[in-house]
């Protein structure tokens, strides 16, 4: 594994081996000295082009606690305000010597082409409305946490799909992993062309949350909840009246969560809009899972840093 | 661990140690460790992975079954912590696991199958400094078969095996090879 670009360059194995490494991390975090030397003498940057709390302070956390030296960049206060290219401004931080390059970028497909221009390993933390892979994997691993094995397992995803980087390597991830996906949105969220793709990768799509919520019509019980965000900074235009009408058919509301069993994890990825996608009485519930998808987003995250960096750069892993 | 290749027995292969020497050398260490220690309290027994980790089980039990009382044990990685860590492929690491109790101000013994260059050891010695301050380290090992590259030697030895740097000491344990078996070939 030399970059992670998308959750489809990992294989089954490839997955479930990150989820064990990522349960030996997990310990760490609970350590009194949280170090691990296998990075040491590694450099990391943080290249983010979009605001990001969670995702940079937890890659910069993981290349930390590993020993790796990190260094962040982002967007505002770099050469690229000053007009610098994308390529001239990775070309150039490259030169000092990086051997780990985690980027975020509004452009879908940044990571990727980014991936071309270097040496160091790329990871994707994020290209425009394309993928989202350590998003998936840290979701992934949080319900296997909750639920064993995903495989035959129900997960609904709901919101906002069309905007949806983390909804697009969730659907792959999840499905690898066996379990069986239902995508909720309202019609102006659904993506175009979606019905092809679902019919080849093989997950559902609905327009009604409460009968899959409830179980009804086609659909049997959900296992897991995923809530998306609704992302206004990428929305261009209308895609629903209000946010009121939008809470009324797709949100989390409180009398949504009375549908679902009480040990049906809740995954929101963040930052929640409370009120609008997600209720308060949902996302403080006992089984909601938001702050538990923080800390396993860190030992996964620590994970893919030492996978692709801890070993023999030219050879690659085992 | 370079010394114990996961080889089944072939032709060629000399059977040092069988399931019955195994057996007592571990008997033989178990008494030695009560011994040094007198008695078992504040002992920690960790397991180096892989196969340290059934040896580190099976000398609690056989400790506990003469002091009627449970003796700490738990499971080590030292995979982050070795020297050659980046001039191979990435391995994977695995648990590590220590008892309620922690080992701060206990004295811990490391649990190995076979104590070749040292430098497993060097690695567990650093892991351990990150996971507390033990008030003494003692080195166990099934087998201890010389060349050492590093300052370190084991206080309890199951069996001291000269072998040329050529030969390969494969230890099986029947907990992850199935049957109990020390070979040289």
């Amino acid at each position: 594994m030399k970059h992670l670009l998308s959750v489809d360059d990992l294989a089954t194995e490839e997955i479930l081996g990150l989820f064990e490494t990522a349960a030996d991390m997990h310990d760490v975090q609970s350590r009194e000295v949280k170090k691990l030397p296998a990075l040491r003498g590694r450099t990391v940057v943080n290249m983010f082009f979009e605001d990001s709390t969670r995702t940079r302070s937890s890659f910069e956390i993981a290349g930390k606690w590993l020993s790796a030296d990190v260094i962040n960049v982002s967007a505002k206060g770099s050469s690229t305000s000053k007009g610098e290219s994308l390529r001239d401004t990775v070309l150039t931080v490259c030169a000092m010597g990086v051997d780990g390059l985690v980027i975020r970028h509004p452009a879908s497909g940044a990571a990727l082409q980014v991936s071309q221009w270097v040496d160091a390993s790329v990871v994707n933390a994020g290209d425009g409305m394309h993928e989202h892979p350590t998003q998936a994997l840290l979701d992934a691993y949080t319900l296997q946490r909750h639920l064993g094995s995903l495989d035959g397992r129900h997960v609904a995803i709901i919101g906002d799909l069309t905007h949806s980087r983390v909804f697009r390597s969730n659907v792959q991830c999840l499905t690898r992993l066996g379990a069986r996906v239902t995508v909720v949105a309202p019609p102006t969220l659904m993506p175009s062309g979606i019905g092809p793709w679902s019919a080849a990768a093989g997950f559902e799509t609905s327009y009604d949350l409460d009968e899959v919520l409830r179980g009804a019509g086609t659909h049997d019980d959900v296992d897991a909840v995923m809530m998306l965000r609704v992302q206004r900074e990428r929305m261009s235009g209308a895609f629903f009246p209000s946010p009121r009408e939008y809470t009324v058919g797709y949100g989390l509301t409180r009398d949504r969560l009375s549908l679902l069993a009480p040990d049906v994890p809740i995954c929101h990825p963040g930052p929640m809009n409370r009120g609008l996608e997600i209720a308060a009485d949902a996302a403080d519930a006992a089984q909601s899972v938001v702050l538990e998808q923080v800390s396993s987003g860190l030992a996964i995250r620590m994970a893919v840093l030492y996978h692709l960096l801890a070993g023999d750069l030219q050879g690659g892993t085992a | 661990m370079p010394a114990t290749e996961q080889t089944g027995p072939e032709r060629g292969d000399r059977t040092v140690l069988d399931a019955r020497d195994i057996s007592r050398a571990l008997t033989r260490i178990s008494h030695e460790l009560l011994e040094r220690n007198k008695g078992a309290t504040d002992l920690v027994l960790l397991g180096l992975h892989t196969r340290g980790v059934p040896l580190a089980k099976r000398i609690a039990d056989k400790i506990a079954a003469v002091e009627g009382a449970p003796v700490a044990v738990g499971e080590l990685d030292v995979t982050m912590y070795r020297d050659d860590l980046r001039s191979q492929p990435t391995r994977r690491a695995h648990k590590t696991a220590l008892p309620p109790g922690g080992i701060d101000r206990k004295v811990v013994v490391l649990v190995d199958d076979v104590l070749f260059s040292g430098r497993t050891i060097r690695a567990a010695l650093d892991a351990l400094a990150d996971l507390g301050r033990p008030s003494a380290v003692r080195l166990a090992v099934l087998v201890d078969r010389g060349h050492r590259e590093l300052p370190i030697r084991a206080d309890h030895v199951g069996k001291n095996l000269p072998s040329a740097l050529a030969e390969r000491v494969s230890v099986r344990l029947a907990e992850v090879d199935g049957s109990d078996e020390v070979t040289i070939s």
